[in-house]
């Protein structure tokens, strides 16, 4: 449904071209959920941002291409692309705090957006906002309408942000870390959320987290970045019991094993990410690599089929 | 986002990092070379004197200039009217010889117009200095001790606040200047350049003393102050080596834009007759003096005007850039009425 | 909300308390300020110096002619000015107040319209030409005296290019009323609006775009760029409606401070017997009742455009509703 093929996005800097996306490929299936993870800084975000049609720094440049349902979206009017917006792609974004205009009512901006897409009266519209808050579990939506967002909880935001962001039936879903921001009892509930809608709604979902733990949870299939490039990609159970890469192991590592003995200190990856001004030759994460050797001089290529890895160890240990 | 990725790289001091960012703003430059170049342009206001052989400072109505050749007198015979008056001669636009003429009373426009500058630059620094003197110790003591010492201040804030500035500054002038005021350590005559510089640069305190206490408010509850008071580092200790580097910031940004309010406000005392004294100029005076000259003699209202717009314009460049340099978030009034 | 109101009142009063007993320390205590060396001229003789100040009653405690004057100021309103004496200062300074009110109210109107549209044009045009241009004009605007910038109407309007059809409607300087001459009042008054509203077009055109375009940064914005809104929608019902809230802030204390009196440079020079002027012609000759009473007034005026903005504010900002 969404296939996204050799996607580079450069910024323009004071210090030069800096390549943030490097030839990045995914697919995304009809109501499927693909998680990506990444540290901050590895370009999940940015990559979203660019299906969305939503990067207007005017020193981006934008290449390769994006294609929903086998349209391109990479050089769309943007008249266009603002029709896709919010009806075919939703997206829910990090901080529920600040994720809504402060002086509207929830029932408000819901309308808006409705109203933005089809031709519907205001009462017709305010009536699909207390349905919409309805199918979220957000109580007494009738009433909810007329509140505004800072009234609500952060959880209670992110629901009302995750209704406005359906309320045109999309038939893709971003979320950007929706739950980061959100205390660990309502991230479940928001988790349960999502997974509900998908199923209601059909929609297929693209989930960016840094949370390898709720990634268990939620993918289908992964997808792991690391500055700007796919490291490695699979179906969740593929990744989380035979990763590939040093990188996605190490991931799992860092996160607490839910049984068994806990280990005195979890594994941290030493170091930190390279700076995008000047990432190593090869491969990018061969400065912390446990196991890199000399080939890591040069860049591997991501490849093994449905389950493929960027890295030149190929037996998985 | 760009942003973002290129603060990775660029880790310096921050004040080294705030003139880099400032060296590049070319307007801000542009203005400040701009600024530099009046300023040193008044300073020569002497030098231009000596060069026309004229005292601004004395009436010489019956002075003669040379223009073409012919001796034209300074005063010309009233054309209008029945002809009983006289007209300053208007600009020759001959540098040196009444280049923008002469006022009322026979003077060179040109040459007051450089020593008024230079009375106005002056007023407008020692202002600014008075009131970021003032305003600083009051906005560090109130924000710092808080109690009863802050819910006083605040109040006297509160009340000049409310007090339309012109309306103070205007009732101020009009008691002083006459009699100049006599305080048993100092005594300003009346007359002096240091009654406006005084009278402007008290009007202003409020309007630097409360973002002042305000940012002292908030850094006395940041983590780093509250970690120093918890060790025991004595209070003027924390006054000087923790809030005061970051009041400083807020404060040099006022610095270019208290310039321009001040010049503004002196301009605005002087062309009301109660801010610098004849026979001394200042640009204020001399628009009011060409007041009378208006529809005759256009320009010795004009080039004053001119001059403070221009100052004006180029601190307000200035004082932007240091802003964006500095510290974005930062904001101030500019400009009065 | 009642207690609110009443701490508000409390507030107004205190200030406006402390600034008539400042004015009056001002006229008063200040060393070097004699109230009757003034009225009796500058080589008037001790004996007519002491005549004066009986008959004014400077011989009484300071605190006892305050308190005089606070009476005859309120209570009684018979408050006389101290130079023309019989001339009755409340209803002088109650003539004035149509004057004012008609300068600031219209130059209001021109420099909130302009004043947006600057600021919105520059911030939707951020980075080009357009931009760039209404910057630099707003800068100028900002940066020229507006008692010259008056006069250099006055010189084109009423002198240079008097005679011209663009500017032969201009009548000579004055006031007209209202209600006698709803044509001249018109026309009179529209230099004058002008002259004082470019001043604050530059001002409210420049800290509108900044604050638009800080708006533009946050993360609602992006939220309604997701949404599939138009631009023009994100600028005008999302960005604007959050940045009028200074906006509406500093409308209130500039529009307050010109009401009460701020606006006597362009009063001055364009002859309006405004406020302001008033109040400068008491002070040429020190007539400290008169001063008083503007002073008083103005104080008034800013006061209460302090308690106006908290209330629109209200209005305006649901955050401060509930809170």
């Amino acid at each position: 449904m969404l296939e996204v093929r050799d996607l580079r996005i450069s910024f323009r800097t004071e210090h030069g071209r800096v390549q943030a996306i490097d030839g990045v490929s995914f697919d995304v299936g009809e109501s499927e959920i693909l998680g990506v993870v990444g540290e901050s800084g590895s370009g999940k975000t940015i990559s979203l941002l660019a299906v969305m049609g939503l990067i207007n720094d005017p020193n981006a440049r934008i290449e390769g291409s994006i294609k929903l349902r086998g349209r391109e979206l990479v050089g769309l009017e943007p008249r266009e692309m603002r029709k896709l917006r919010g009806r075919e792609i939703a997206m829910i974004f990090q901080d529920p705090m600040t994720a809504m205009t402060p002086v509207y009512t929830i029932g408000w901006q819901i309308a808006e957006q409705i109203m933005a897409h089809e031709k519907i009266g205001k009462a017709a519209a305010l009536a699909r906002a207390v349905d919409l808050l309805a199918e979220v579990n957000i109580p007494n939506p009738r009433e909810a309408i007329h509140r505004f967002p800072h009234q609500l909880s952060g959880g209670m935001r992110q629901r009302a942000v995750i209704a406005m962001a359906l309320s045109c039936n999309p038939a893709l879903l971003i979320a950007d870390e929706p739950t980061t921001a959100l205390d660990v009892t309502v991230q479940a509930q928001i988790l349960d959320l999502i997974r509900k809608l998908r199923r209601d709604h059909k929609s297929a979902v693209v989930f960016i987290t840094h949370d390898m733990g709720v990634i268990a949870e939620m993918a289908d299939r992964v997808m792991v970045m690391y500055s700007g490039r796919i490291v490695e990609r699979g179906t969740k159970a593929e990744i989380l019991l035979e990763p590939r890469h040093p990188y996605t192991r190490a991931l799992l590592d860092s996160i607490p094993p839910l049984e068994g003995e806990k280990p005195k200190r979890l594994r941290s990856i030493p170091g930190s990410p390279p700076s995008l001004f000047d990432l190593p030759k090869g491969c990018s994460f061969a400065p912390r690599c446990p196991s890199r050797f000399e080939r890591c001089a040069e860049r591997p290529a991501l490849e093994g089929g449905k389950h493929a890895a960027a890295c030149f160890l190929k037996v998985a240990s | 986002m760009a942003d973002a990725v290129a603060s990775l790289r660029t880790s310096r001091g921050p004040w080294a990092t705030a003139l880099r960012k400032l060296s590049r703003d070319r307007a801000a430059m542009a203005c400040l070379a701009v600024f530099i170049l009046i300023v040193i342009i008044c300073l020569l206001a002497p030098a231009y004197a000596t060069f026309a052989n004229t005292d601004p400072f004395r009436s010489s109505l019956d002075a003669t200039v040379d223009i073409n050749g012919q001796q034209v007198p300074v005063m010309e015979q009233s054309t209008e009217g029945l002809g009983l008056g006289y007209t300053p001669i208007g600009p020759t636009w001959e540098f040196g010889s009444y280049f923008l003429g002469a006022d009322t009373q026979g003077r060179d426009v040109m040459a007051r117009l450089l020593y008024g500058g230079r009375n106005s630059l002056l007023i407008a620094g020692a202002s600014t200095i008075i009131t970021i003197l003032f305003a600083t110790a009051i906005g560090l003591t109130a924000g710092f001790f808080g109690g009863v010492t802050d819910t006083i201040l605040s109040r006297i804030l509160d009340i000049l606040w409310a007090f339309p500035v012109y309306l103070l500054a205007i009732s101020l002038s009009i008691v002083l200047i006459a009699h100049g005021i006599d305080l048993g350590i100092i005594t300003l005559e009346a007359g002096s350049l240091w009654l406006p510089i005084f009278i402007i640069g008290i009007v202003y305190i409020p309007y630097i003393a409360r973002p002042i206490r305000g940012q002292v408010l908030a850094l006395r509850q940041s983590e780093f102050v509250l970690a120093a008071i918890g060790l025991g580092v004595p209070e003027h200790r924390i006054l000087v080596r923790d809030i005061l580097p970051n009041v400083s910031t807020t404060l040099i940004v006022f610095v270019p834009l208290m310039l321009a309010i001040n010049m503004l406000t002196e301009s605005a005392l002087s062309f009301l007759s109660i801010g610098v004294q004849p026979p001394d100029a200042s640009w204020g005076t001399i628009i009011q003096d060409g007041q009378g000259l208006l529809y005759t003699r256009p320009w010795v209202a004009l080039a004053p005007g001119i001059a403070i717009a221009l100052t004006v314009l180029v601190l307000n460049v200035l004082g932007d850039g240091l802003r964006d340099a500095l510290d974005p978030r930062s904001k101030i009034r500019l400009g009065g009425d | 909300m009642l207690l609110a109101l009443l701490r508000r009142f409390g507030q107004m009063i205190f200030v406006m308390f402390g600034i008539s007993v400042l004015v009056f320390l001002i006229f008063f205590v200040t060393p070097g300020a004699d109230p009757a060396a003034r009225i009796a001229g500058r080589n008037a003789s001790p004996e007519t110096l002491e005549a004066v100040r009986k008959s004014f009653g400077f011989d009484q405690p300071v605190w006892v002619q305050y308190l005089t004057m606070m009476k005859k100021l309120f209570v009684t309103q018979d408050l006389t000015s101290f130079v023309n004496r019989g001339w009755k200062v409340v209803p002088a300074v109650l003539d004035t107040i149509p004057v004012t009110l008609s300068l600031v109210i219209g130059a209001a109107i021109l420099w909130v319209v302009f004043g947006m549209l600057v600021g919105l044009i520059a911030a939707a045009t951020r980075g080009s030409w357009i931009d760039k241009l209404l910057m630099a004009l707003g800068l100028v605007g900002c940066a020229m005296p507006v008692y010259w910038l008056g006069e250099m109407m006055n010189l084109v309007s009423q002198s240079r290019y008097h005679d011209t059809w663009l500017f032969s409607w201009v009548p000579p300087l004055g006031y007209k009323n209202l209600s006698d001459d709803p044509r001249g009042w018109f026309l009179t008054l529209v230099i004058p609006w002008f002259t004082l509203a470019i001043l604050y077009i530059g001002l409210y055109g420049r800290v509108l775009r900044a604050n638009l375009i800080e708006a533009m940064q946050e993360d609602y914005i992006r939220t309604a760029r997701a949404k599939g809104l138009s631009e023009t929608r994100i600028l005008l019902r999302h960005a604007l409606r959050t940045s009028l809230i200074s906006f509406v802030t500093l409308f209130g204390l500039d529009f307050g401070a010109l009401v009460g009196g701020a606006a006597l440079l362009t009063e001055v020079v364009f002859g309006l017997q405004g406020v302001g002027k008033l109040t400068y012609d008491a002070l040429q000759n020190l007539d400290l009742p008169v001063i008083m009473t503007t002073v008083i007034y103005a104080s008034f005026f800013v006061v209460l455009a302090n308690a106006l903005v908290d209330v629109v504010y209200i209005l305006i900002d649901p955050r401060v509703r509930s809170a």
